[in-house]
C-alpha cells in the first residue's frame, strides 16, 4: 500500500481568513465546519433540553408557560436530529469517506461547501422563528395536523427551513454515493470497503428516499393552510391520518438515518481496540442492508392507536419485531469481536462499549413496543421518551463521540488528554441513565410525554430525571473544553495512533495534510 | 466557600440522589394490570416480553462483561484471530427468529380480541375538545363536558403559589366524571373537534385517537367498582398536560340510578364526587 502525500498548505491565491472558510471546497476543512457546527447545535439543542428538565423538575408549573414548553420540545427535537446528530454524521463523512477509501476530495467540492452552508441559514431561519409573533413551532417535531396548523407567523418559516435542510441533506448523500461509487482506490472492491463506508452509502440512498417524503407532506401542510387545499382536512374530504402515515414513512427510515453510520463507527472502534478483525464483516454489511429495506414497512408502528384496521395492526407489528433479527445479528457480532481478543479501554473503547449496552437496552424496549396491544399502553409516554433517547443519546450520540476521540489525532495532529476523557465518559454514562432509565417508570406508571407538568405521584422519579439532565450537561462542558486544548496542543500524535488500528486513514500523517492521496493508493 | 462545605454540599447532593429513588412508591414501576381482562392480558404480555428481554439481556451482556473482564490486553492475553463463523451466525438468526414467533402468537391473539368491538351492551360517545372531554350515553339523552377541576386549574397556574401537593388529586380530577356501569359491556365511539387527541385510560389498557372526521371504536369491561383515572395522551396544544379522563365504575344497579337521575335533570354527582358543584342553583338542584 503507497500513501503519496503532500502538503499544499501554502497554496498561492487561495483565500485566507473567513473568506477561506466560506468559499472552500476542501472536504477537510468542510468536515470540520459541519461538526463544530454540530456541536455547537448539540450544546443549543440541550440548552433547551435543560429548560424542559427544570420546568419538571417540581409538579406545579415554576418556570415556563405551558406553550413556551410546547416550543421547547418542538424546537430541541428538531435541533437535535437536524442540527446536531445529522451533520455530526456528515462531518464525519467528509472527514473520513476520502481517507477512507483513498480518494482526494468528495466527488463533487463545490456542492460540498454549499451543502454545508445551507445549514447554518436554515438553521438561522428556524431558530428566528421563536421569536416571531405566536412564538415558534409548538406541535412536536412530528408537526401533525390540524395542530400544526395552529402555528402563528412562524408557520411558513418552518416549513421553509425544513426544505432547506431537506435539500442541504440530499446534497451531502448525493455527494456521499458519487464519491463511495466512484473515487475508491484501485483494488478497493465494495467487500473491502470500512464499515463505516458501508453504512453511509446505505444511509445516503435511505437520504434521498425519504428527505422528498418529508418535504412534500410539509408542503401539503402549507398548501392547506395558505392555498385551500385540504390533504389532511376531513371538513374537506382530507385525512390528518394521511399526514402521519407519510410522515411516518419519512420518519421510520430517518431514525435509521440516525443509527446507521453510528453501527459503522462501532464496527471501526470496537476491532481496533480489541485488536481482532471485525467478526462477520459480510453479515455486518447484508444486516445493514436489511435494516434499512425493513424500515420501509414499518412506519405506522407509530400510530398503532389512530384506529388502523386489524390487518394493518398486524402486518406492522411483525414487520417490526422482524427488525430485531438483523439488529441482534450486529450485537452478536460485536460481541464475538470482544471475544477472545485484547482489549485496551481508552475513550473511543469505552464510548464503543457503553453503546453496545445501551443502545440495546433501546433495542429491548423498542421491541416491547412493538408489540402493539401493550403498546397501547406504552405510546406516547415517558416509556417512549425512554426508549429513543437510549438509541439516539447513548446510540447515535455515544457513537459519534466515540468518532471523536478515535479519529481526533488524526484531525488535530495532538493526542486528547485521555484523563478529561476518562472524566467525560463517566459522568456521561452515569449521568444519562439517571436520566434516562427512571423515564421507563414514569412511562409504565402513566405519565404522558410533551407534558409541562404533572400529578403529584410522579414527582421523585422526575426530579432524579432532571438531575441526570443537568449532570450529563455539565458533562458534555468537559468534552468542549477537551476539544478546545486538544486543537490547540498536546502530545504529537503518530500517523497510526491507535496500535490496533487499520485502514488507509491512518497511512497520512496526523494531521492529516491539506491534500491526500492525489496519487491513489493501491489496496491489495 | 471552603472545601469543606463544597463537599458537604456534594454528599447532600449524593445523598438526595440515592434517598429519591427509595422513597419513591415502587408499585409506580411497572404498568398497572387494571381492572378488565384485556388490560390483564396487556399486562401478561409486558411482562412476558420483558422477561425475554432480561433473559436474552443477560446472555449478551453477560458474554459482554465475561469478554471485558478476561479478554484485556493487561492480563497478557494474545488476541486470537479469528473473525467468521457461519454455524454461529445462522444459530443467532434462527433462535431469535423462533422467539419472535412465540410472541407473535399471544400478541396476535389479544390484538384480535381487542379489536372485536361488537355485542355491546351500550354505547359511549367520547369527543375530545381543546382542552375537555365530551361524553355522550348513546340513545339515552344524558351528554356533558369534563373539565380540569377548579382546585387542580387554581394551583397549575404560573407561580400560583398552590403546593401541588396539597390539591387532592392534583391533575387527574375532573369536575364531571364518566360514570359506566361494571360487567357490562361497553363500546366507545371516540373522536376529536378540533385537533388530534386520544382517551387514554391505563386501567381499561386503552388508548385510542381521537381524531377530528373519525370515529374509532374501542370496548372495555370494568370487572370492579371504582374510580379509574387517566390522561389525555396525544399534544393537542397549550393546554394538553390538562385534560384528564375520570372513569367512575358503579355497580349496575347504582349506575341505572345514576343515569335516571341524569335523565331527570340531575347534576350527575355520585356519592363521592371529588368536587361540590360549582353554584349554588346546582347545589340546589341536587
Ligand atoms: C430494535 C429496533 C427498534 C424497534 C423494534 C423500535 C420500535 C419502535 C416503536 C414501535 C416506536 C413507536 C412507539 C410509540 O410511539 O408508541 C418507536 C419510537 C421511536 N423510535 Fe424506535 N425502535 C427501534 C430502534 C430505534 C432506533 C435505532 C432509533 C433511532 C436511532 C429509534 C428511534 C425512535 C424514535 C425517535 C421514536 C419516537 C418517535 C416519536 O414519536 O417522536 N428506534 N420505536
Ligand atoms: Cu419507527
Ligand atoms: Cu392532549
Amino acid at each position: 500500500m503507497t500513501a503519496t502525500t503532500y502538503d499544499h498548505a501554502a497554496h498561492e491565491g487561495e483565500p485566507t481568513g473567513f473568506k477561506r472558510w466560506l468559499v472552500t471546497t476542501n472536504h477537510k476543512d468542510i468536515g470540520s465546519m459541519y461538526l463544530l457546527f454540530s456541536l455547537a447545535m448539540f450544546l443549543l439543542g440541550g440548552a433547551m433540553a435543560l429548560v424542559i428538565r427544570a420546568e419538571l423538575f417540581q409538579p406545579g408549573l415554576q418556570i415556563v408557560d405551558p406553550y413556551f414548553f410546547n416550543q421547547m420540545t418542538t424546537m430541541h427535537a428538531l435541533v437535535m436530529i437536524f442540527g446536531a446528530v445529522m451533520p455530526a454524521f456528515t462531518g464525519l463523512a467528509n472527514w473520513m469517506i476520502p481517507l477512507m477509501v483513498g480518494a482526494p476530495d468528495m466527488a463533487l467540492p463545490r456542492m460540498n461547501n454549499w451543502s454545508f452552508w445551507l445549514l447554518p441559514f436554515g438553521f438561522a431561519v428556524l431558530l428566528s422563528t421563536l421569536f416571531m409573533p405566536g412564538g415558534g413551532p409548538a406541535g412536536g417535531w412530528t408537526m401533525y395536523p390540524p395542530l400544526m396548523l395552529q402555528t402563528g407567523t412562524a408557520f411558513p418559516f418552518v416549513i421553509f427551513a425544513i426544505h432547506v435542510l431537506g435539500i442541504s441533506s440530499i446534497m451531502g448523500s448525493i455527494n456521499v454515493i458519487a464519491t463511495i461509487l466512484n473515487m475508491r482506490a484501485p483494488g478497493m472492491s465494495l467487500m473491502k470497503m470500512p464499515l463505516f463506508v458501508w453504512t453511509w452509502l446505505i444511509t445516503a440512498y435511505l437520504m434521498i428516499a425519504v428527505m422528498p417524503v418529508l418535504a412534500g407532506a410539509v408542503t401539503m401542510l402549507l398548501t392547506d393552510q395558505y392555498f385551500g387545499t385540504t390533504f389532511f382536512s376531513a371538513a374537506g374530504g382530507g385525512d390528518p391520518v394521511l399526514y402521519q402515515h407519510i410522515f411516518w414513512f419519512f420518519g421510520h427510515p430517518e431514525v435509521y438515518i440516525l443509527i446507521l453510520p453510528a453501527f459503522g463507527i462501532i464496527s471501526t472502534i470496537i476491532p481496533t481496540f480489541a485488536r481482532k478483525p471485525l467478526f462477520g464483516y459480510s453479515s455486518m454489511v447484508y444486516a445493514t442492508a436489511s435494516i434499512a429495506f425493513l424500515s420501509f414497512i414499518v412506519w405506522a408502528h407509530h400510530m398503532f392507536t389512530v384506529g388502523m384496521p386489524l390487518a394493518g395492526e398486524l402486518f406492522f407489528m411483525y414487520s417490526t419485531m422482524l427488525i430485531a433479527v438483523p439488529t441482534g445479528v450486529k450485537v452478536f457480532n460485536w460481541v464475538s469481536t470482544m471475544w477472545r481478543g485484547a482489549m485496551t479501554f481508552e475513550a473511543p473503547m469505552l464510548f464503543a462499549l457503553a453503546f453496545v449496552f445501551l443502545f440495546t437496552i433501546g433495542g429491548f424496549s423498542g421491541l416491547m413496543l412493538a408489540i402493539a396491544p401493550a403498546d397501547f399502553q406504552y405510546h406516547d409516554t415517558y416509556f417512549v421518551v425512554a426508549h429513543f433517547h437510549y438509541v439516539l443519546v447513548t446510540g447515535a450520540v455515544f457513537a459519534i463521540l466515540a468518532a471523536a476521540y478515535y479519529w481526533m489525532p488524526k484531525w488535530t495532529g495532538h493526542m486528547y488528554s485521555e484523563r478529561l476523557a476518562q472524566w467525560h465518559f463517566w459522568m456521561s454514562v452515569i449521568f444519562v441513565n439517571v436520566l434516562f432509565f427512571p423515564q421507563h417508570f414514569l412511562g409504565l406508571a402513566g405519565m404522558p410525554r410533551r407534558i409541562p407538568d404533572y400529578s403529584v405521584q410522579f414527582a421523585d422519579w422526575n426530579m432524579v430525571s432532571s438531575i441526570g439532565g443537568f449532570g450529563f450537561g455539565f458533562a458534555q462542558l468537559i468534552f468542549v473544553w477537551l476539544l478546545i486544548k486538544c486543537i490547540r496542543g498536546g502530545q504529537q500524535a503518530e500517523a497510526k495512533a491507535w496500535e490496533g488500528a487499520s485502514g488507509l486513514e491512518w497511512d497520512v500523517p496526523s494531521p492529516a495534510p491539506h491534500h491526500t492521496f492525489d496519487t491513489p493508493p493501491v489496496v491489495r | 466557600m471552603t472545601a469543606m462545605t463544597r463537599l458537604a454540599q456534594w454528599v447532600a447532593m449524593a445523598a438526595a440522589l440515592i434517598a429519591a429513588p427509595a422513597s419513591a412508591d415502587f408499585s409506580l414501576l411497572n404498568m398497572t394490570q387494571g381492572v378488565t381482562e384485556s388490560s390483564r392480558d396487556i399486562y401478561g404480555l409486558h411482562m412476558t416480553i420483558f422477561t425475554i428481554t432480561v433473559v436474552i439481556g443477560v446472555g449478551v451482556f453477560g458474554a459482554m462483561f465475561y469478554s471485558i473482564f478476561r479478554h484485556r490486553k493487561s492480563r497478557g492475553v494474545e488476541p486470537s484471530k479469528f473473525h467468521h463463523s457461519t454455524t454461529m451466525e445462522i444459530v443467532w438468526t434462527v433462535i431469535p427468529l423462533v422467539i419472535l414467533v412465540a410472541m407473535a402468537v399471544p400478541a396476535t391473539q389479544v390484538l384480535i380480541d381487542l379489536d372485536d368491538t361488537t355485542n355491546s351492551e351500550m354505547t359511549v360517545e367520547v369527543t375530545g375538545y381543546q382542552w375537555f372531554w365530551g361524553y355522550k350515553y348513546k340513545g339515552e339523552d344524558v351528554q356533558f363536558l369534563s373539565r380540569l377541576d377548579t382546585d387542580s386549574d387554581r394551583a397549575r397556574r404560573l407561580d400560583s403559589g398552590i403546593q401541588p401537593a396539597s390539591v387532592d388529586n392534583y391533575l387527574q380530577n375532573v369536575d364531571q366524571r364518566l360514570v359506566l356501569p361494571v360487567d357490562t359491556r361497553v363500546r366507545f365511539q371516540i373522536t376529536g373537534a378540533d385537533v388530534i387527541h386520544s382517551w387514554w385510560m391505563p386501567d381499561l389498557g386503552w388508548k385510542k385517537d381521537a381524531i377530528p372526521g373519525y370515529v374509532n371504536e374501542m370496548w372495555t369491561e370494568i370487572e370492579e367498582p371504582g374510580v379509574y383515572r387517566g390522561r389525555c395522551a396525544e399534544l393537542c396544544g397549550r393546554d394538553h398536560g390538562f385534560m384528564p379522563v375520570v372513569v367512575e365504575a358503579l355497580p349496575k344497579a347504582e349506575f341505572d340510578e345514576w343515569l335516571a337521575n341524569r335523565q331527570a335533570g340531575g347534576t350527575g354527582m355520585t356519592a363521592d364526587s371529588d368536587e361540590t358543584p360549582e353554584t349554588d342553583g346546582e347545589l340546589a338542584a341536587r
